[in-house]
């Protein structure tokens, strides 16, 4: 309980601190909870409309979303899926690649297995964390992805955040400006503390997206133990008969 | 029931008439005498067979939808693990497989260590260990290629390319061994080759090679005793007793618990925190984009740690070429341990103090070296895998001096327990 309280307070408190470290950024713990089957179903609403306009997700395919989560196949065609009308497709995207790097000069990775190549916490961390910087071509910036090629596509729920800067001196002196932490500007549908939690079932799919197995995983592991606690005893005792005259 | 039991021994007489049956069952089990005193040191042999045997079955379903292929290996794997039935639970079993295979065989080879399983007569049981071990390392090496991720592009990028430190024939060796100029689908093609066909066929028949040779000498025992000196009057070892059912049935149960702590890692942390799973190799393999970081799987850092730790160009050689060098002799000089040991005593129950505290030094040393090739150098690391990789060569160059110095106990003449 603890722990949650306390991971509640930072991801509340975090997006305005960026304490800096080597690799950048500290990253925010984006603390998902794959068994909360509607945040999912939220998570793949909000992923499959506003991700997917750039983004493929070519491993997984809209029919086995729509059974992993529940979700009937009718709404799946009306509601999500618009980039193909045939239910055992793969998620793809109607832009052409070479359209995707003339328009932002790199063409949108895939996002299948995003979650397991950079975390659940730097995704969240990232989508949290756009703010206004008119030297960018998009008009915003990202401190977990400097110069990224993405607009801020969720600023209609979030608004847009203005940075703070503050002076720093390197080792030999030089000053220079650098971020020190971002702060409400442009509020946009959702209040802070609703966006993040759109952010977290959004981060949430995006996990079970990588790795669709994890739903099941857990459960036929503690199953899997139970037989071999079984089997242990059984063996254990065979052992213990057979030995009984090694002296 | 007593006409099916009848028809079971006709079938196995008239087997037995054209096939050595009875004779191999007897030989390598139920009367191949073991001694009676192995402790939980003697468990990880078995494993490394059980963990063999995963590796081939997961192996063998998992070949059936990988496709050695640039363009679709990775997504070939994704694949495995989302669209094919138990996919998932295969592919998992044979990456934890892989590693879990280095744990036992790092066991096994430290079980040997601390009671001279090595010794005379048992070097040539040690030799066909080590060749096991490189084989293993072989095999591991272009395994980790098939995923076909950044990690495993840029892993045999840097490892293969080290070959081309050799001084005239480097290039082209590398060149050779890649069949291409970079890391390509041609490299991977034959790694597919070797790692699915080759190797295992190797690992198979050395594993069979290793075992022939084990019960020729016998086993050696805790108390590093000679159970065959002291024999009953029906010429069995008095301190022996039959490998099955007696220690079948106690393999199992190390067996099960391995198998525990394996479903541990395979259902609740394949990925084991990165160790098991980089997470750089869930994005595709790109040529042009150069990670980071690129560290070996943990179980080759110790000898990276030792590549990576020479950094004076001397006698003419760049440091390259003696990182290449010191790595190699790094697993070669294990090859000759049975010669450098002049210790009266195998055990480490009854050697002295010097023996104990050289083989800590070693340990601790090689843990070092295995922390720090995780890790991106800086100088004071390079300088810890520095004096790390004189202790751990000084272990085995010194090993004849200290073994002769070292104070040994009397060796009880029985097994203990």
């Amino acid at each position: 309980m603890r722990r949650l309280i306390l991971s509640l307070l930072i991801s509340l408190a975090a997006p305005f601190v960026l304490a800096s470290s080597a690799e950048g950024p500290k990253l925010l713990n984006a603390n998902v909870d794959l068994s909360d089957k509607t945040g999912l179903q939220n998570g793949a609403k909000l992923f499959l409309n506003y991700c997917v306009s750039c983004h493929s997700a070519s491993y997984m395919r809209y029919n086995r979303i729509a059974a992993d989560l529940g979700i009937p196949e009718d709404q799946l065609k009306a509601n999500l899926m618009f980039t193909t009308d045939k239910v055992g497709d793969p998620i793809k995207v109607a832009m052409r690649p070479e359209d995707a790097e003339q328009w932002f000069g790199i063409n949108p990775p895939d996002l299948s297995v995003t979650a397991r190549s950079r975390g659940a916490d730097w995704i969240y961390s990232y989508l949290l964390s756009f703010y206004a910087d008119p030297s960018r071509p998009t008009g915003v910036n990202n401190p977990y992805l400097p110069g990224a090629a993405m607009p801020h596509v969720l600023w209609e729920l979030q608004g847009i955040k203005k940075a703070v800067y503050h002076t720093v001196k390197d080792e030999a002196g030089h000053e220079s400006q650098a971020l020190s932490h971002l702060e409400p500007g442009t509020p946009g549908k959702l209040s802070e503390v609703d966006y993040q939690k759109e952010m977290r079932d959004l981060v949430a799919f995006m996990v079970y997206l990588g790795e669709p197995a994890k739903l099941v995983r857990y459960q036929l592991g503690v199953k899997v133990l139970l037989f071999l606690s079984i089997l242990l005893v059984a063996v254990y005792l065979m052992k213990r008969e057979f030995w009984k005259d090694v002296h | 029931m007593n006409a099916i039991v009848r028809q079971l021994t006709g079938l196995r007489d008239w087997v037995d008439d054209r096939f050595p049956l009875m004779k191999l069952w007897n030989e390598h089990l139920a009367q191949y005498y073991a001694p009676k005193n192995f402790n939980f040191w003697y468990y990880f042999g078995v494993l490394s067979l059980v963990v063999f045997v995963i590796q081939i079955l997961t192996g063998v379903w998992l070949v059936m939808n990988y496709k050695p292929d640039a363009a679709e290996a990775f997504a070939s794997v994704e694949y495995i693990m989302r669209d094919v039935e138990w996919g998932w639970l295969i592919r998992y079993m044979h990456s934890t497989g892989a590693s879990a295979f280095f744990v036992v065989v790092y066991l096994h080879m430290f079980r040997a260590l601390i009671y001279g399983s090595y010794q005379k007569p048992r070097e040539l049981l040690w030799i066909l260990g080590m060749l096991l071990y490189l084989s293993l390392m072989a095999e591991a090496f272009m395994g980790y290629l098939l995923p076909w991720g950044q990690m495993s592009f840029w892993g045999a990028q840097v490892i293969i390319s080290l070959f081309g430190a050799i001084p005239f024939v480097g290039e082209a060796l590398s060149t050779l061994i890649r069949g291409d100029y970079v890391v390509s689908d041609i490299t991977l093609n034959r790694f597919f080759s070797l790692h699915v066909i080759a190797l295992p066929f190797a690992i198979a028949g050395l594993v069979v090679l290793h075992i022939i040779a084990l019960h020729e000498v016998g086993s050696n025992n805790p108390d590093g005793v000679d159970i065959k000196k002291h024999k009953g009057p029906d010429g069995k070892p008095l301190d022996g007793i039959p490998f099955h059912p007696y220690y079948t049935v106690k393999d199992s149960v190390g067996i099960v618990v391995f198998l525990m702590l394996f479903s541990m890692v395979v259902f609740f942390a394949p990925e084991m925190g990165g160790y098991f799973l980089e997470a750089n190799n869930f994005i595709p393999a790109d040529p042009l984009k150069t990670p980071l970081h690129i560290a070996p799987v943990w179980y080759f850092t110790p000898f990276y740690s030792i590549l990576r730790a020479n950094t004076v160009n001397f006698l003419w050689l760049d440091a390259k070429l003696w990182g290449v060098v010191f790595m190699g002799l790094g697993v070669m000089v294990l090859f000759l341990l049975p010669w450098l040991d002049k210790s009266r005593v195998r055990s480490i129950r009854y050697r002295g103090k010097v023996y104990k505290t050289a083989l800590t030094i070693f340990v601790v040393s090689f843990l070092i070296l295995g922390y720090l090739g995780i890790l991106p150098p800086t100088p004071g690391r390079t300088l810890v895998a520095q004096i790390c990789t004189v202790l751990y060569f000084l272990f085995f160059l010194l090993m004849p001096i200290y073994t002769r110095l070292d104070k040994t106990l009397p060796v009880p003449d029985r097994v203990t327990h």
